[in-house]
């Protein structure tokens, strides 16, 4: 099974796979509520450095694991953004609800 | 102008066919020579519609999608079709963040997606016997979602 996950001081740091279907979608979950679940988790970055393709299943990760923060105040971050993912973002209106950075 | 050109794929409704049925969309739509967005558009469009039809129309990966493609000049026509539970309202079910499978996480979007990446986009279904999603897209012809980067 793939790591997607790297916890370190406080930082979740979820590397988004390359295609972000509803199939990869449920892995990636699973690994990174482990870890919010557990751990305090006072920043998650969202790393999409290496992702090419994702569909609304990747929305429905994003906002669940954001609810999730938001619950215990934590602060959620978009990273490394490519010209799809921010039209992904835009017409999703993710854009509007998480703060994106690059690395 | 490119000839008409048609494809029909049967497959197994499981996720992992996802990523082969838009993969495979992707390829059969080259000889349009689209822009690498319009292709991301279009294989966005192919993957909410396989996944809505192996989530929401089947309950068991034994059943079988049939997704059809065909191009012809600078179109590109799809139908993705199931022959699952189908959908008592078709209005209801493509209004944005309406979604019946909440603890799958589904956002809800996925027909906004597709209306969002694709022209034209037309649901027809009837429930038990399943749904069909038919889309077309013109290469060379900017859509609104183009203007928001």
């Amino acid at each position: 099974m793939e790591n997607y996950c790297e916890w370190k001081d406080g930082c979740l740091l979820v590397r988004m796979p390359k295609e972000l279907d509803h199939h990869q979608a449920g892995l990636i979950r699973a690994e990174a509520d482990l870890i919010i679940d557990t751990c305090r988790v006072q920043t998650l970055i969202f790393d999409f450095k290496r992702t090419e393709f994702m569909d609304s299943s990747g929305i429905g990760v994003i906002i669940g694991r954001s609810r999730k923060m938001g619950y215990q105040g934590g602060r959620v971050v978009a990273q490394n953004l490519n010209q799809r993912m921010e039209k992904i973002f835009a017409v999703s209106g993710l854009h509007k609800m998480i703060q994106k950075e690059n690395s | 102008m490119t000839q008409r050109n048609e494809m029909r794929m049967e497959f197994d409704a499981r996720s992992m066919n996802e990523g082969f049925a838009r993969t495979a969309v992707a390829a059969f739509i080259m000889e349009l020579n689209p822009t690498l967005d319009e292709v991301a558009d279009v294989k966005t469009a192919v993957s909410e519609a396989v996944t809505n039809a192996i989530i929401h129309g089947y309950d068991s990966p034994k059943e079988k999608v049939v997704l059809t493609c065909s191009v012809e000049g600078t179109a590109v026509e799809l139908t993705v079709e199931d022959r699952g539970k189908g959908i008592a309202d078709v209005a209801r079910a493509m209004e944005p963040f309406y979604t019946t499978r909440p603890e799958l996480e589904r956002s809800g979007m996925g027909f906004a997606f597709m209306e969002a990446f694709m022209d034209e986009v037309q649901v027809t279904s009837s429930p038990g016997k399943g749904t069909t999603v038919w889309m077309r897209k013109v290469f060379g012809n900017p859509k609104v979602a183009d203007t928001y980067e």
